[in-house]
């Protein structure tokens, strides 16, 4: 039970007194409840559903290991696939168009325009809706027969069809929307904080010396600002791998399956299809993929912090 | 975020600069308002008027009941008395929950940045990868534990789940906050013979304001927003409002009430668009360091 010179604690020199120790432990004793909780409840469960992805588990688990056969049935499944390359296109997608429209947000809310503290709040609402809320209303919106479609018809285009979210090629779209609506004003308060960050010295310097603003912002202001397109790719990247909620409430992971993203899979192949093998070894595909994006992220923002 | 705002903004421009910038926020803001417009003015309009088309209309009809049934008459399931059993659900959910996480994360912060011990780093390594988990790989055990300590299908067992992994955040949250704080203020405390709670509650607490402010909001939000663990560790009555909404809305039975719908949605966004409207600067703050400045 030593201390760290570092650390602003007297280390007991004798300590003999029970007091005295209880002293020096009781910041582990306080850290420790919660400590104990994310071992047993995030890593603990972590290695339990790794295991049930060994076992033959269906509707009940099962705790006996016989290999790597469920990760061969996950991998056999059409649905999948499908799964799989659904989360490809709404992963890039979101995360793209977030990108960019956060960025241009960003960019035309910095030029001193008035009324800004109006129009943020405008652009971040959405973040502040469940998931559940947001497909609900963009479930309605999108619906064919009732929403803009007939609205736009009901104008006299009589021709105009929109119906995305009951095509099976493009419901997967629906929810690129639906996302970007959300997630997009939160992308550009991240780089407005960013924008606000940057030294205006430089850029007056840059238009004394004759560059335009579209050539500051290209080669000054944006590349100052690549440690918020890192961040903001790995907070979009993280919530699109687990993106479920929205999926349920605009489309149900439909029509068809058109729509499946992994967290979808995975809930249903565990508690509705009854397979929970297969569902745990899509899980544990799931971890694998958001840590190759997290782990080197918060790896080198820990190290940094250290020097 | 506002105060630094005379700062920066390079350009001066055109006229012509000058509308296009203003032409493009506007019609953005107007694509951002339209949803809830359209939720707003449909949940209020009578469902004939609705099957009419105009989406975007003023109802012709102005009418409450669609929130009168929403809240006390709509069926969920075999139960028609609305979605506010359901709310106060999400309300016994989400206090507690976000009080003991917030509570553990400030004490959680104090530790790890004015009494560390070796290993430090490590242990606040994973509890910060543990926010970034996928909790579909945590959802079958929490099942079974939940199950067998006879906690599933409770407001308790919700409660309890939401402090595990709200906890990640919560301390994260602290530690950077407490980071800045005077560690010299700390030790002279402590020569002055002060206790680690006496530090805590006397020094650290008073100054903690804004970073509590944060975190209760964020926590508020995700929790209260929370769809997985709502979905699968309670149904029936102790659902809470989202699952309820979700049923409510894709229920394939009878007739769409369509206004019906909009106003329960309605209803479940608005303690979280209450906060962010009341304290909309905190609100960002905090989201953004939920971006994480480990």
């Amino acid at each position: 039970m030593t201390v760290t010179t570092t650390a602003p604690i007297a280390t007991p020199e004798r300590a003999g007194s029970r007091a005295e120790w209880l002293q020096a432990a009781l910041p582990k004793l306080v850290l420790a409840p919660s400590f104990a909780g994310i071992l047993i409840f995030v890593y603990g469960f972590i290695l339990f559903t790794f295991y049930l992805s060994l076992t033959p588990s269906r509707f009940m688990p099962v705790y006996e290991a016989t290999g790597f056969d469920a990760y061969g049935r996950l991998f056999n499944q059409p649905n999948w696939w499908v799964a799989l390359t659904n989360l490809g296109i709404f992963g890039s997608l979101y995360i793209l168009i977030c990108i960019a429209l956060g960025l241009l947000l960003a960019i035309l809310i910095d030029q001193k325009v008035r009324g800004e503290g109006i129009l943020r709040p405008i652009y971040l609402y959405p973040m502040a809706l469940s998931f559940i809320v947001t497909g609900t209303a963009w479930k309605w919106f999108l619906n064919p027969g009732l929403g803009l479609e007939k609205t736009i018809n009901a104008w006299g285009w009589t021709s105009f069809k929109f119906g995305w979210l009951v095509d099976n090629d493009m419901a997967i779209y629906t929810v690129v929307i639906a996302g970007v609506w959300q997630a997009s004003g939160f992308v550009m308060a991240m780089f407005l904080a960013g924008l606000r960050g940057v030294d205006g010295e430089i850029l007056k310097a840059a238009q004394i010396d004759g560059a335009s603003t579209v050539n500051v912002y290209r080669r000054i202001v944006i590349p100052i600002l690549r440690p918020v397109f890192l961040s903001a790719f790995i907070v979009l990247a993280h919530m699109a791998i687990k993106s479920y909620d929205l999926v349920i409430a605009l489309t149900g992971g439909g029509p068809g399956n058109a729509t499946e993203l992994p967290s979808t899979f995975m809930y249903s192949y565990t508690f509705t299809r009854k397979q929970m093998a297969v569902g745990s070894a899509s899980a544990i595909i799931m971890l694998m993929t958001i840590s190759a994006v997290i782990v080197p992220y918060l790896y080198s923002e820990l190290r940094e912090k250290s020097r | 975020m506002s105060a630094a705002a005379a700062t920066s903004g390079p350009v001066g421009g055109s006229i012509v600069t000058r509308v296009v910038i203003y032409g493009l926020l506007i019609v953005f803001a107007i694509l951002y308002l339209l949803p809830l417009f359209v939720m707003i003015v449909t949940s209020l309009k009578p469902l004939d008027e609705i099957r009419g088309g105009n989406m975007l209309g003023l109802p012709e009809t102005l009418t409450f009941e669609p929130w009168v049934q929403a809240w006390g008459k709509t069926c969920i399931g075999q139960v028609c008395e609305g979605i506010h059993g359901y709310f106060w659900n999400s309300i016994k959910m989400v206090v507690p929950a976000v009080a003991i996480s917030t509570v553990l994360g400030a004490l959680n912060g104090y530790v790890l940045t004015k009494w560390r011990f070796p290993g430090h780093k490590v242990v606040f390594g994973l509890m910060l990868f543990a926010c970034f988990i996928p909790f579909q790989t945590v959802l079958i055990p929490m099942a079974t534990i939940l199950g067998q300590i006879g906690l599933s299908n409770s407001t308790t067992g919700l409660v309890f789940v939401h402090v595990v992994y709200g906890l990640g955040f919560t301390t994260l949250f602290f530690r950077n906050y407490y980071e800045a704080f005077p560690t010299e203020l700390i030790r002279a405390a402590q020569i002055d013979g002060a206790s680690f709670f006496q530090i805590f509650r006397r020094i650290l607490l008073p100054s903690s304001g804004p970073i509590i402010v944060v975190t209760v909001i964020y926590q508020f939000t995700n929790i209260w927003n929370d769809f997985l663990f709502g979905v699968t560790f309670a149904y029936g009555d102790s659902a809470p409002m989202t699952v309820a909404l979700n049923n409510l809305v894709s229920s394939s039975t009878g007739v769409k009430e369509y206004n019906v719908h909009m106003a329960a949605a309605m209803i479940a966004a608005l303690p979280t668009l209450l906060v962010y409207v009341l304290a909309g600067r905190y609100f960002v703050r905090g989201l953004m360091a939920g971006a994480v400045k480990g």
